[in-house]
C-alpha cells in the first residue's frame, strides 16, 4: 500500500459520520491499523474519528450561534453533521469551515426547520461577520483625497465590509444571541433557562422584514449597520468600480426619492462613510472584487 | 578546584568562538554538545523558556508587561489579511520575541504543499521575523480535504522521502530554518518499516532540518504503544534539536490523550532533565491549550524548567 493509498483509506474512515452514540460506524475499514494489547484496530481508529468530528462540530457551533438559536440545538447538530459529511473542509484553516454553508443550505431546505429564509439570512449574516472580522483593510480615503470628488471620481469600499440584502431582521436577533452568550458566565441556571426560553420565543415570532445591512468593523469590533436600499445599491456600485456619477444614478434608478432628498441623503451618507473610514482607493484591475 | 573550573570555562568560551567561526568540528565538540546554546536549526538564537501566546492572557500581558523570554504563536491564527488578531500580534512584537509554530503544513501528506498556505505563512514570517519555524511530523490532508488533525505517519521509507522533500521545499520558499515536531499518536500501521525514532531520524537527515522535540508526546506515545521513551530520546540526533516542548496530558482507561490541559507530570520532567543533560541547554516551551490557568500559573509551570537548565550549566562549567 502506498502512502497516498493509506492516507485515502484513513481519511475516509476517520471522516465517516459517527453513530448517534458518537461511536465509529460498526463496519468502518480499520484493517490497516495494528491493534495493541488494550485496543482493537477500530478502537484506535475511533480515537481519531471522534477527535475529528468533535473538532469540526465545535468549530461550526462557535461560528454560527445565531443559526443555533434559529434552529434549536438538536436541529443545528443534525444540520452540522449533514453539512460536514457532504462538505468537509477544503481549507488549511477552520476559519473557512462554514464558507459553503449558505450554498449547501439553499439546496437542503429540509435542514432549516421550517424557517428556510430566516435560517439562510442568519447564515449570510454570520458568514459576513467572520469575513468582516479579519479581512484586509486598505488605506482610508481622507478629506484631502475627496477634494476632487465629482461625477468621474472613483472610490473603493474597504475589503472587510460586507453588504447584505436580507428578508428578516436577523441583525437584532444575532445581537441578542451574543448578549445572552456574554451573560452566560454570570447567570444562574434558572436565569439562563428563562433567557433561552425568551430567545426561542423571539425567534419563533420573527416576522419577515426587508433590510439592507453593512457588516463592518470599527476598532477591530464587528458592527451591523442598517442602510437604505439606495445606499446599499450605491455602495455596491462603488465596490464594482463605477464612477461616483454612475453609481449615484444606478442607486436612485426607479427611486421615488425627490432630488432634494437625494442631495441630503448623499451628504449624510458620504459624511458617515468618511467618519467610519469605509472609502478607500478603488481596487486595481485584476484584483478580486467582493460583491454580494 | 577553582583553577580547574576556570580552565573548563576558558575551553568552553574558546569552543564557542570557534563554533561561531564555523570550525566547530575542530575543537572540543564534546564541550559544545554539552552546552549548546544555539544551532543552525534555530537560527543560532539563544532563547530560554517560553510559553504559548493565548487569548485569555492578553489583558495581563498588555497591562503588566511581564518578563517572558519568548512567546510561541500558532501561525494559522495570524495567517489572515487584517483585523484584531494581527493588531494584537503587532503589539506583542513591539515588546517580545516570537517563534511561529504551525499546525497545518502537513509535511507528511502525500499531496503537494498548499501554495496559498505557504504564501500566507511567508507574509507572517516577514512580519514576526521568527528565527525558526516549526510544524508537525504528521499528515492531515488528502486530495485537498483537510482533517485539521495531526494524523500519524506510517513509518516507511516512501513516507520519509516524501516528507523530507516537502520540508526542503517549504524551507527554500520560506527562507527560514524549519524544525519538525514528533506528534503523539494513538495508532500504528501494519505497513510501517521502522520505529518512530528511526523514522524521525530518517526524515530530518534527508531534509537536513531541525527537530522540535516534544517530550510529552514521546511519553504519551510510549504509553500508548508500549516502548521505552528513553530508547527514543537516546536515538534523537542531539545536534538537530532546535527546541523542546513540554506539556500535560489526560489519562483514560486504555490510552493517554495529549490534551495540553494539565501541569507537566514528573516522568516528563525526568525526561526533560535527561534531554538537557544529553542535548544541552535548549529553547523550551510549555504548551497549555485547554482549561488554561492564569498567566502567572502557566508561566510559573514553564519556569520549573530553569532548575534543570541551571543544573546542567553548573555541571558543565
Amino acid at each position: 500500500m502506498t502512502l497516498v493509498q493509506l492516507q485515502r483509506r484513513m481519511a475516509h474512515a476517520v471522516m465517516q459520520p459517527l453513530t448517534s452514540a458518537d461511536r465509529i460506524a460498526p463496519k468502518t475499514d480499520a484493517g490497516f491499523i495494528k491493534p495493541n494489547d488494550r485496543l482493537s484496530s477500530a478502537e484506535r481508529l475511533e480515537v481519531y474519528s471522534r477527535s475529528y468530528w468533535f473538532r469540526v462540530l465545535d468549530s461550526l457551533h462557535d461560528d454560527f450561534p445565531g443559526l443555533r438559536a434559529v434552529l434549536g440545538q438538536r436541529a443545528f447538530h443534525r444540520l452540522s453533521r449533514a453539512y460536514l459529511a457532504e462538505c468537509p473542509s477544503r481549507s488549511f484553516t477552520l476559519r473557512n469551515l462554514g464558507s459553503r454553508l449558505e450554498d449547501w443550505l439553499q439546496r437542503k431546505p429540509q435542514h432549516s426547520g421550517g424557517r428556510h429564509e430566516l435560517a439562510l439570512d442568519m447564515v449570510r449574516l454570520e458568514w459576513a461577520h467572520i469575513e468582516a472580522f479579519d479581512s484586509a483593510a486598505e488605506k482610508v480615503l481622507g478629506p484631502e483625497d475627496l477634494l476632487e470628488l465629482g461625477p468621474s471620481f472613483r472610490a473603493g469600499l474597504q475589503p472587510y465590509i460586507r453588504l447584505l440584502s436580507l428578508h428578516y431582521p436577523v441583525d437584532d436577533l444575532r445581537i441578542q444571541v451574543s448578549r445572552a452568550s456574554d451573560e452566560h458566565g454570570a447567570a444562574s441556571n434558572a436565569a439562563l433557562k428563562h433567557k433561552h426560553r425568551n430567545l426561542t420565543r423571539r425567534v419563533s415570532r420573527s416576522k419577515p422584514e426587508r433590510i439592507f445591512l453593512a457588516v463592518h468593523r470599527l476598532d477591530f469590533t464587528v458592527y451591523y449597520r442598517r442602510i437604505a436600499p439606495e445606499e446599499y445599491r450605491l455602495l455596491n456600485a462603488l465596490r464594482n468600480g463605477q464612477t461616483i456619477g454612475r453609481a449615484i444614478r444606478s442607486a436612485f434608478e426607479n427611486s421615488s426619492v425627490s432630488t432634494d432628498e437625494q442631495q441630503s441623503m448623499l451628504e449624510t451618507w458620504f459624511a458617515a462613510w468618511a467618519e467610519l473610514g469605509w472609502l478607500c482607493p478603488p481596487a486595481t484591475p485584476g484584483r478580486k472584487r467582493l460583491t454580494q | 578546584m577553582q583553577r580547574q573550573g576556570w580552565l573548563r570555562n576558558r575551553r568552553l568560551q574558546e569552543a564557542i568562538r570557534q563554533y561561531n567561526r564555523g570550525r566547530a568540528r575542530e575543537v572540543w565538540p564534546h564541550l559544545l554538545l554539552k552546552l549548546m546554546p544555539a544551532n543552525r536549526f534555530n537560527g543560532f538564537k539563544d532563547y530560554g523558556i517560553g510559553i504559548g501566546l493565548r487569548i485569555p492572557h492578553y489583558t495581563r500581558i498588555f497591562e503588566k508587561k511581564p518578563v517572558v523570554d519568548w512567546f510561541e504563536i500558532i501561525s494559522e491564527n495570524y495567517m489572515i489579511d487584517g483585523g484584531r488578531p494581527l493588531a494584537t500580534l503587532d503589539r506583542i512584537l513591539e515588546r517580545y520575541r516570537v517563534v511561529q509554530h504551525g499546525v497545518s503544513m502537513y509535511f507528511g501528506s502525500a499531496e503537494p504543499l498548499n501554495r496559498e498556505h505557504l504564501r500566507r505563512l511567508k507574509a507572517l514570517v516577514k512580519r514576526t521575523q521568527t528565527p525558526w519555524l516549526t510544524d508537525h511530523l504528521c499528515w492531515g490532508s488528502v486530495d485537498g480535504t483537510y482533517s485539521h488533525d495531526l494524523l500519524p505517519m506510517p513509518y516507511t521509507f516512501e513516507a520519509a522521502k516524501v516528507t523530507a522533500r516537502k520540508v526542503r521545499e517549504a524551507r527554500d520558499y520560506l527562507e527560514v530554518p524549519i524544525a519538525v515536531e514528533n506528534v503523539s499518536s494513538y495508532a500504528e500501521f501494519h505497513i510501517s518499516e521502522m520505529t518512530e525514532w528511526e523514522f524521525l531520524k530518517e526524515v530530518v537527515e534527508r531534509a537536513d532540518c531541525g527537530i522540535l522535540l516534544d517530550l510529552n508526546n514521546i511519553y504519551v506515545s510510549s504509553r500508548n504503544h508500549n516502548f521505552d521513551p528513553y530508547e527514543y530520546l537516546n536515538s534523537v540526533p542531539a545536534e538537530r534539536v532546535a527546541q523542546i516542548h513540554i506539556a500535560g496530558h489526560s489519562k483514560f482507561q486504555k490510552y493517554i490523550l495529549d490534551t495540553h490541559d494539565h501541569p507537566v507530570i514528573d516522568p516528563v520532567w525526568k525526561m526533560y532533565e535527561h534531554s538537557i543533560r544529553r542535548i544541552g541547554r535548549t529553547a523550551t516551551l510549555l504548551e497549555w491549550d485547554d482549561r488554561i490557568p492564569s498567566f502567572d500559573g502557566v508561566h510559573a509551570e514553564a519556569l520549573k524548567a530553569e532548575k534543570y537548565i541551571h543544573a546542567r550549566v553548573a555541571a558543565v562549567l
